[in-house]
């Protein structure tokens, strides 16, 4: 049983690398639910990673820095439906315009405060607690709250009011608009949930890496769309499409200098998510009304 | 109520919505400007002097503007037919590969041949790239979107590969050079006006393509078929349309176009593929297209002003964060799919008789 | 007692007089049926009901009390609920979630009390006889238990007003006979029934009171056993048959198409043709009658050959290969029959761009092009006849002498008409007919489908009657009346097959 996959740090790296994955997996799966595409997770992560970043510079406070990274996601999920949702313009294209609004304005900041356009200054990490002194990941409260927030979204999703009539809307808002369900402020909620695990997500990042470099996101907003889709529209098997990335991913790692590994795993998310989707193993079947906005 | 004029033409509409919308993202980069604390005509007239005001400034507007015409025609022409093609940064990365692995294999062969082997393995390389998310549409109904979005991921893992470990000169992230006949010349070994900027023998490819699209859409009856299929499925199936077939054609044609990109910046400047070199020109395109109504000669305009923004901002870099630019690009998008959208309710609402 | 009256109702639809001075009274504790041909104006007037429209003129009454129904909820607050033709159900909820949806039971507020819910909806589809398991979702459900979710919908919402927008079409003959058990039921338990329907077997058997709508007009309200259904048929469709303009005898017996003991398979099942035979001869008009989703759809796709029998063979001249080009002219011309956004020159070329004379290796030849757009655009009459204008600027009738034009020139023994003057004003119409008699004395075969028994009876040399899939009998039309197509038409009467 020496073998690296069951130690214990094997397991933590597999962790420490899902939770950007996962958490805005999680939100997009809420905002599809809902019936909007959000291709801008990318970009939101990015945009919180910084907002974090900044208000944990200029407070010295982490969890104020959560807090800013939160709001900031929110914000620009709901510039997301405003522009998708109130006007109903093409979703794709928005989150294409957010996701170059992000790289850019995120540049554009860090450059104008931190004097550099590709990483900030260092901030402080997240106070971990100390029951287990050798595995920082532990001792760090975003493990627990991803778990309370997958549990959370399934009740959310599954078993309120809310959840009921946000899945309506996302498969046949015309119905739920007929039995007097306000289409819009649904949708609206629903991508404004995304905003908040994004921007936790992006937090994360931040708080990581102890700092905020230019394009950090890297791509993981598509590896959460990826994960959220081979999740089937489902919270949990969201969290665990994101799980199975990162593990794959620490696999590469661990395999560093073999030849073509790294590459095969940086592709192989992409390449699992495209047969998923061309039902060659089984078809993953997004709601109805996902990506069409909703005009009487 | 505002009464506002009615536009009885759609082009008209469209150009006015467009311009529109880059007036109301030069105005949120003005504020932006005011907000951080510099002067906007300081800014603004560097800006203009140091892009338009000399023939260097030209030229390398002209260079930023050549791939942002191809990606542009790429986007625009899967517009036309109902698609989504946002893996034109995938297309280009490969088929910009494939011209500088057949520019740089092929070396000795003369000019006449190397050079239009190395486009045509820009368009193949690009083209069956782009065929991929068009034949799985197709034929699973899968769509377009993700796939693409996923095949710009295996695009650049693939090249990754290729250049850290088959075709790498060592210590760099680049391919060994192409040979000297592969070179695309720059245009200031005709016109000494061009002196020193990059701006090379594409931006006629593009000129040329620009040309070809437009006739090809309008004058044959594949473009009839393209736009058929993009206005109406039903009506182009009881025409017998083979829509599948149309669908999977437009996308080689886009990737193809994509994937003329390397010849800019493989030929006619750097002479090798260089990892990271795309910039997302791939996805400032879609902005070109959409900023365009997808019409290809409109296609040249619009990817002309982006080649400004994206050149200018460099000129100003000292003074203000040269990813102004991005945010003036991404405004403009949003602004150009909410205005339209407007503007298409505001029309609906005159034609239709008061209740 | 009065439940429902609705007086002197008028709606129009920009020059088009929907519902014309309409006045019903619905008793409390009935059926009641509304009756009439497409276009008669029965929905129109239940969407005022239901608050969908608002109506010109007019007094609704509920309970004696009079009401305005500006919406929907307006009308579920009044009891009042409504069976789409199209069900407005949710196919990847529960049954039980799509019931409760928008007016769910919780707990601390806003946590879904599913139990309570359940308890609710089975205890009332118990009551009503509505058998369901309310956990399965919509998209496993037969359509006949997606039409209970429907009711149930309505019923959890405490209506005793439910209106059902013609429900039988797509129901199998045994859910239709539970369907009309149901409705029983409902009444039974104190509800008040409208159906809106054209199958006259459906009214003798279940309804209590009827209503003939016919161009918008109420032309009989009476209890049922005051009349009967050949009464009803005959006012249905109405006796004013214009004069038969003037056609040519056949003069061949050759056979443009036939059908021989054709199958089809749909996912509908009513639409699906079962075990069809038919023919077309040179030169004649062959009408089609039927009730809509009886099989035409189907017919229509094998004639084109977009869909392939399952069994039996389709003989083109004796033959079994299919013609290059076949004339069509479909129903939903906006849909399938134009491009809104094309202009007339280009939706002249739909379908026929690929033609030899309009291009030379693949780029259109302007002479050509613009010669035969502007022939057909004259010869059939365009206004106005600008080829480079939209098409969407044109009126519905223009837009439809165009897609004539352009189907009627082009080379094809064989015209089919689907629905060809739907919506059209009358002088389109009348252009419309002129022209397919024109085409059938020049020798071609025309097949017309239409819901018009007039129009059928007017153009067509013999008539095949559809229902439920299959040829229920064929007649020739000068030996036959509207009425008897109607008996034949909804199931009444059947001709016995040779």
């Amino acid at each position: 049983m020496n073998s690296p996959i069951f130690q214990l740090a094997f397991i933590l790296q597999v962790l420490r690398i899902s939770i950007p994955y996962a958490l805005p997996a999680m939100g997009a799966t809420v905002s599809e639910r809902g019936g909007v595409v959000n291709i801008a997770l990318e970009g939101t992560l990015l945009i919180s990673a910084f907002a974090t970043t900044l208000a944990t510079y200029l407070t010295g406070s982490p969890l104020i820095g959560i807090v800013c990274g939160i709001f900031a996601g929110v914000i620009t999920s709901l510039l997301h439906s405003l522009v998708t949702v109130y006007f109903k313009a093409d979703q794709i294209v928005s989150g294409i315009g957010i996701n170059l609004l992000a790289l850019g304005l995120t540049k554009f900041c860090c450059q104008l405060i931190f004097n550099s356009s590709s990483n900030s200054a260092r901030i402080v990490g997240l106070e971990t607690w100390s029951f287990l002194p050798n595995y920082p990941l532990l001792n760090n409260p975003f493990v627990p709250i991803a778990v309370v927030l997958l549990i959370g979204e399934n009740f959310l999703l599954f078993r309120t009011r809310f959840g009921l009539r946000l899945r309506a809307v996302g498969e046949n808002p015309e119905a739920a608009d007929t039995l007097g369900i306000n289409v819009q402020k649904v949708r609206n909620a629903g991508v404004a949930i995304c905003g908040i695990f994004t921007g936790l997500g992006g937090a994360w990042l931040a708080l990581d890496q102890h700092c905020f470099t230019d394009g950090m996101s890297a791509g993981r907003g598509f590896i959460a769309l990826a994960a959220m889709i081979i999740g089937r529209w489902t919270p949990t098997g969201a969290v665990l499409a994101s799980v199975f990335f990162g593990f794959s991913e620490s696999l590469a790692i661990q395999l560093q200098g073999s030849y073509g590994a790294i590459q095969f795993f940086q592709i192989f998310p992409y390449l699992l998510t495209m047969v998923v989707l061309s039902g060659f193993i089984k078809r993953a079947v997004p709601p109805a009304a996902d990506g069409i906005p909703y005009e009487k | 109520m505002i009464k506002l004029p009615r536009f009885r033409s759609p082009s008209l509409r469209n150009a006015i919505s467009s311009l529109l919308a880059v007036i109301v993202a030069i105005a949120i980069s003005t504020i932006i400007i005011v907000v951080v604390g510099k002067n906007p005509f300081e800014v603004y007239s560097i800006f203009l002097r140091e892009t338009l005001g000399n023939p260097y400034g030209i030229g390398q507007v002209l260079f930023k503007a050549t791939p942002l015409m191809f990606t542009g025609f790429a986007a625009g022409i899967c517009f036309k037919a109902g698609l989504f093609n946002i893996g034109a940064e995938g297309q280009l990365l490969i088929g910009a590969f494939c011209t500088a692995i057949i520019g740089y294999v092929f070396a000795p062969l003369p000019p006449v041949i190397l050079v239009p082997l190395c486009i045509i393995a820009g368009i193949i390389g690009g083209g069956l790239w782009g065929i991929i998310p068009g034949f799985i549409k197709a034929t699973f109904g899968a769509h377009e979107v993700i796939n693409t979005i996923m095949m710009n991921f295996i695009a650049a893992g693939v090249v990754n590969y290729l250049v850290g470990n088959v075709f790498f000169v060592p210590a760099t992230v680049h391919t060994p050079e192409i040979g000297i006949n592969a070179n695309l010349p720059r245009l200031e070994s005709f016109a000494t006006f061009f002196h020193g900027s990059p701006v090379n023998l594409s931006i006629f490819l593009a000129l040329g393509a620009s040309i070809l699209l437009q006739f090809y859409l309008s004058r044959t009856t594949f473009g009839y078929e393209i736009r058929a299929t993009g206005l109406s499925q039903d009506a182009s199936r009881y025409a017998r349309i083979k829509t599948s077939r149309v669908m999977i054609w437009t996308f080689f044609l886009s990737g193809a176009l994509s994937g003329l990109v390397g010849t800019n910046y493989v030929l006619g400047y750097k002479h090798y593929f260089e990892l990271g070199f795309s910039e997302g020109v791939g996805f400032i395109g879609i902005a070109v297209a959409l900023l365009a109504r997808n019409n290809p000669i409109a296609i040249i305009v619009t990817a002309l002003f982006f080649g400004i923004l994206e050149y200018g901002s460099l000129t100003i870099n000292v003074i203000i964060p040269k990813e102004l630019a991005n945010i003036i690009q991404a405004v403009a998008i949003l602004s150009i799919i909410t205005l339209t959208k407007v503007f298409d309710r505001y029309q609906i609402r005159l034609m239709e008789p008061a209740k | 007692m009065n439940i429902v009256e609705m007086q002197h109702m008028t709606k129009r639809f920009g020059q088009y007089v929907a519902n014309d001075d309409v006045s019903v009274q619905f008793q409390e504790k009935s059926i009641h049926a509304i009756i009439g041909e497409n276009g008669a104006g029965k929905s129109t007037l239940m969407k005022m009901l239901y608050g969908f429209h608002t109506p010109d003129k007019g007094i609704i009454r509920i309970r004696g009390k009079e009401e305005r129904i500006s919406d929907p909820s307006r009308a579920i607050s009044l009891g009042i609920g409504m069976v789409h033709q199209h069900f407005m159900l949710i196919p990847a909820l529960t049954a039980l979630e799509n019931i409760i949806l928008g007016d769910e039971p919780t707990r601390y507020g806003s946590v879904l009390d599913i139990r309570r819910a359940e308890e609710e909806v089975i205890s009332l589809s118990e009551k009503y006889g509505l058998t369901l398991n309310p956990r399965h979702r919509i998209q496993n459900l037969p359509i006949g238990s997606q039409q209970r979710v429907e009711i149930l919908k309505i019923l959890y919402r405490k209506a005793d007003i439910i209106i059902f927008d013609e429900p039988t079409p797509v129901l199998t003959p045994q859910e239709v006979h539970s369907f009309l058990t149901s409705l029983e039921n409902l009444r039974a338990e104190g509800k008040t029934i409208i159906l809106i329907t054209h199958k006259l077997s459906e009214v003798f058997t279940v309804c209590d009171r009827l209503t003939i709508l016919r161009q918008g007009k109420v032309v009989l309200s009476c209890e049922k056993t005051e009349t009967t259904p050949h009464e009803v048929a005959r006012l249905m469709t109405g006796q004013d048959l214009p004069p038969s303009p003037g056609k040519d005898t056949i003069r061949s017996e050759d056979k443009t198409v036939e059908f021989v003991n054709v199958s089809s398979r749909s996912r509908i099942s009513p639409d699906s043709l079962k075990d069809m035979s038919f023919y077309l001869r040179r030169g004649e008009i062959l009408g089609v009658a039927g009730v809509e989703g009886n099989g035409q759809a189907s017919l229509i796709q094998l004639v084109l050959g977009f869909q392939h029998p399952i069994s039996g063979r389709i003989l083109w001249k004796g033959k079994s290969n299919i013609p290059s080009a076949i004339a069509y002219i479909p129903d939903d011309r906006i849909k399938n029959g134009m491009i809104s956004d094309f202009t007339l020159q280009e939706n002249l070329l739909l379908g026929r761009h690929k033609e030899l004379e309009f291009s030379h290796r693949s780029v259109f030849q302007r002479t050509p092009v613009n010669a035969f757009s502007s022939r057909v655009l004259s010869e059939y009459d365009v206004q106005p006849g600008n080829p480079s204008l939209p098409i969407r600027n044109l009126s519905g009738g223009n837009q439809q002498k165009l897609v004539v034009g352009r189907e009627l020139t082009k080379d094809s023994e064989l015209v089919v008409a689907n629905q060809p003057t739907r919506g059209l004003d009358i002088k389109a119409i009348e252009f419309v007919h002129s022209v397919l008699i024109r085409e059938r004395n020049r020798g071609r075969s025309v097949l017309l489908i239409s819901s018009d028994l007039a129009e059928l009876l007017k153009l067509s040399d013999r008539i095949i009657v559809m229902y439920e899939g299959t040829i229920t009998g064929v007649f020739d039309s000068s030996a036959t009346t509207d009425e008897e197509l109607g008996l034949y038409m909804t199931g009444v009467k059947r001709q016995v097959t040779s």
